[in-house]
């Protein structure tokens, strides 16, 4: 059935011979992770598309006849459930996770590539369902990402029938698919890493990968559960989160139930998705940033403890999404406690980045800017964090715009400036071709400072106490004027960033349709991905032979060492200069 | 070598090493492979249930949950067919160790019965529940009618579900026994013994979650009560 990916064993594996084992039904992580990469490209274009519709009807209320309450709700909940699970969830790991892991860790493939390929057609499956949702009548569910009941299953929520159905059912099998493909990413690095690979020499990327889909695993189940639950009362009359109620002047059939009680599932897989979407995002910045400033990492074992213990505190802090639904005041202390602790290892990191680059030999490539990119608008998203897990500075400013800009810069901008670094860094691996710098630099400054420009305002607008969510401020008498003019100026700027991912676009298609191939190893790397024999590698990744490793992935301007990057298999004796020749040099 | 010694090593120091020993077993380190997996597996399922027992307990503190066990009126407070039904789950899981000890021995007709019954009494138990749904159904028990039915009907639907994935893959490692013949090598026997003894891990493991939503759901609102007050709800 499956073949082993393990240290010791020949390439036997399944070798594909049709066009269709090769890139439909394939095996291959690497094919797997491109289709992945691919299918969340798509649905993360989706939903750009639908947060330039909302932000046309903020900037420019009542221009617009397509657009009327109804379908901005609907707006507003697909782009945030398509942009936060079936894009950076399914891209982070199930594209970069496939498409890494083996690579780094020195294997021919996932340990069950059998599970791998039915883990993706499941996702792909859970798009078509969400998808589906838009062709039906009713449309899809417009109860907002986190599907509060009991609104998200009543009569006046938009797609109240068939549409918050169909997101349940998709987010079932969206979870079925990753626990598919999360027990292959933890048992693929916990068994089949090359020999001398131990857990603290993997490279960052694989620890973010690793820890975050421990968190998946463990957390997904609590929405799960969730759906079951409110698919029961939707379709078989349940109340388990449903209280006795009156809808339309009716009163209906539903008894006792605690609505509350969904929140604290929801949250209690909400904040460690908030993680699992961070975590690898984390990984691979450490090493774009490391190899780009021709450093090793700074502090690269507290970055691993930083990182597991994040996904540890990730389980005891979710109810400080719920502090506007009342609690008693001691959980509310415990909540802002375990929020703000959460903050150390999150400094650590930020500092080690920095620390990295700090008389480092940077060189300013694009995906450094993306990564550089990231350090600003995660401390900031970051720092706009801290002020929201105090209870009483939240309590004003939930539902307003000072919490969309604060989980977008946080949670939407920074995992996207990584993975935009991670796909200018690993485009050379993926496809043998180099992205365009002049259109990729353009690329990055028009969406860096774009998303500034979106982004600040809002938080003035939070202040002001501009509510999230409204199709329209029209009648608002404590919102001034001048409110008007910032949205719409934001809506301009969302617009010009909106469209200028069209140059990544080009950008892609322009260098995978040119014939010039890229270096072996462009950015002159020393993890193990690429020490492949063939760029980019083939199926089963080592040829023959597996790689030794020898060394950590960090191994940048070693003094004595004979390049300035010393690749991970090289063996201690050749990487390093005999005494006369150190001699010499230094003379 | 332990987690902390693991996170505390230090990896900026190069090291040669040693050139590959000779291949270790493949058929012991893929089966090395899946029991990791299953293990991870098992905890996603333990989370599962645990955020439901969690969910359970809170709202059998609302006014209007009517426990099913408790007063003598009340059909679980005597469930002989729930034990009935335990009874069944526990002699496929003697079957399933059973199956894995002979396979351990090379014996494939006994392997083969001993699977054959796990997965006859495992269907058992699943229809023996689907009667118990019926009974419960037809006295009045229906899923919408009180939270505590609608958790009996949810808790023995989602371990059901679970059971029929594990009759699923059993029924592949049944058909693969079914094949093998009779002169096959210790070696292959290595793997199907690795995947039975997955298999049999897997039933266990389910047999102890039905005993403690068999606990749970036979207790009465005292209980349910005291277990809730120790969850701070």
């Amino acid at each position: 059935m499956t073949h082993t990916a393990i240290a010791e064993q020949i390439d036997e594996s399944h070798h594909p011979s049709s066009f269709i084992t090769r890139y439909i039904w394939s095996q291959d992580h690497k094919v797997i992770a491109v289709q992945y990469a691919i299918t969340a490209i798509f649905v993360g274009l989706v939903a750009l598309v639908l947060s330039g519709l909302m932000r046309l009807q903020l900037g420019f209320p009542d221009s617009f006849d397509f657009i009327d309450p109804a379908s901005y709700l609907q707006f507003v909940t697909m782009h945030g459930m398509i942009m936060v699970i079936y894009l950076l969830t399914a891209l982070l790991l199930g594209g970069f996770g496939n498409y890494l892991i083996p690579l780094m860790i020195g294997a021919r493939d996932m340990v069950f590539p059998y599970l791998n390929m039915l883990s993706f057609w499941m996702y792909l499956l859970s798009v078509l369902v969400l998808m589906s949702s838009f062709f039906i009548s009713g449309g899809p569910t417009g109860a907002g990402w986190t599907l509060y009941p009991p609104q998200a299953i009543l009569a006046g929520t938009p797609g109240y029938n068939g549409g918050i159905i169909l997101m349940l059912v998709s987010l079932a099998i969206f979870i079925v698919a990753f626990t598919m493909g999360g027990l292959n990413y933890v048992t693929t690095i916990l068994q089949a890493r090359t020999h001398g690979m131990t857990l603290m020499r993997m490279p960052l990327s694989i620890w973010g990968i690793f820890v975050a889909t421990i968190l998946g695993l463990l957390a997904f189940p609590a929405l799960l559960v969730s759906a079951i639950m409110m698919l029961l009362d939707k379709l078989a009359g349940t109340s388990f989160f449903m209280p006795a109620i009156v809808s339309l002047g009716e009163s209906l059939d539903y008894n006792g139930g605690s609505p509350v009680l969904f929140q604290h599932l929801f949250w209690f897989f909400g904040h460690p998705e908030v993680y699992i979407v961070a975590l690898p995002a984390f990984g691979m910045v450490s090493d774009v940033l490391s190899v780009h400033a021709r450093k090793n990492i700074f502090g690269y074992r507290m970055m691993v403890w930083a990182i597991v213990a994040i996904g540890g505190l990730s389980f005891i802090v979710w109810a400080h999404h719920m502090y506007v639904s009342g609690m008693n005041p001691v959980f509310g202390f415990f909540f802002a406690t375990t929020t703000l602790i959460i903050a150390i290892p999150t400094a650590i990191k930020v500092y080690n980045w920095v620390l990295t680059l700090w008389r480092g030999n940077i060189r300013l490539t694009t995906p450094m800017l993306f990564a550089i990119g990231f350090i600003f608008t995660f401390t900031h998203g970051g720092l706009t964090g801290l002020f929201l897990g105090n209870v009483v500075i939240d309590l004003p400013l939930s539902d307003t715009y000072f919490v969309v800009a604060h989980f977008h810069m946080v949670m939407g901008v920074s995992p996207i400036m990584v993975l935009f670094a991670a796909i200018y860094h690993w485009f050379p691996l993926v496809s043998g071709k180099m992205l365009h710098t002049g259109l990729g630099k353009t690329h990055f400054w028009i969406t860096f400072l774009g998303t500034y420009a979106i982004y600040l305002p809002m938080h003035y607008l939070g202040f002001l106490g501009v509510p999230r969510r409204y199709y329209s401020m029209a009648g608002t008498d404590f919102i001034p004027e001048s409110a008007q003019t910032l949205n719409a100026g934001i809506t301009v700027s969302a617009i010009i960033v909106g469209v200028a991912q069209l140059l990544f676009i080009i950008n892609v298609i322009i260098s995978l349709r040119s014939d010039k191939k890229a270096a072996h190893n462009p950015w002159e790397a020393s993890s193990l991905e690429w020490q492949t024999p063939q760029i980019p590698p083939v199926h089963g990744n080592w040829g023959a032979k597996l790689p030794v490793v020898h060394r950590w992935a960090y191994d940048y301007c070693v003094p004595g060492a004979v390049d300035d990057f010393t690749p991970q298999n090289v063996p201690v004796d050749a990487a390093h200069l005999s005494e006369g020749e150190a001699e010499g040099d230094r003379s | 070598m332990s987690f902390f010694a693991t996170l505390s090593e230090k990896p900026w120091l190069a090291t040669d090493t040693a050139q590959p020993q000779p291949a270790m077993n493949a058929i012991s380190l893929l089966n090395n492979q899946k029991r990791i997996a299953l293990k991870f597996f098992l905890a996603v399922v333990t989370v599962i249930f645990s955020l439901f027992i969690i969910t359970f307990l809170e709202r059998s503190q609302f006014p209007d949950f009517q426990a099913l066990a408790g007063q003598p009126w009340q059909p679980l407070s005597d469930p002989w067919r729930l034990w009935l039904n335990t009874g069944v789950l526990v002699a496929a899981s003697v079957a399933m160790q059973l199956a894995l000890y002979y396979a351990r021995t090379g014996r494939k007709r006994a392997v083969l019965a001993a699977t054959g019954v796990a997965l006859t009494l495992t269907v058992q138990f699943i229809v023996a529940q689907l009667w118990v749904w019926s009974l419960l159904n037809d006295l009045g028990y229906y899923l919408a009618s009180n939270p505590a039915n609608s958790y009996f009907y949810l808790f023995t639907a989602v371990h059901g579900a679970h059971l029929i994935g594990g009759l699923l893959v059993l029924a592949w490692v049944f058909i693969r026994v079914s094949r093998k013949s009779l002169s096959d090598t210790q070696q292959s026997w290595a793997r199907v013994s690795g995947n039975l003894s997955l298999c049999a891990n897997y039933w266990h493991y389910l047999l102890g979650i039905w005993l403690v939503l068999f606990a749970l759901l036979t207790s009465s609102a005292e209980t349910y009560q005291l277990l809730a007050a120790l969850c701070g709800f």
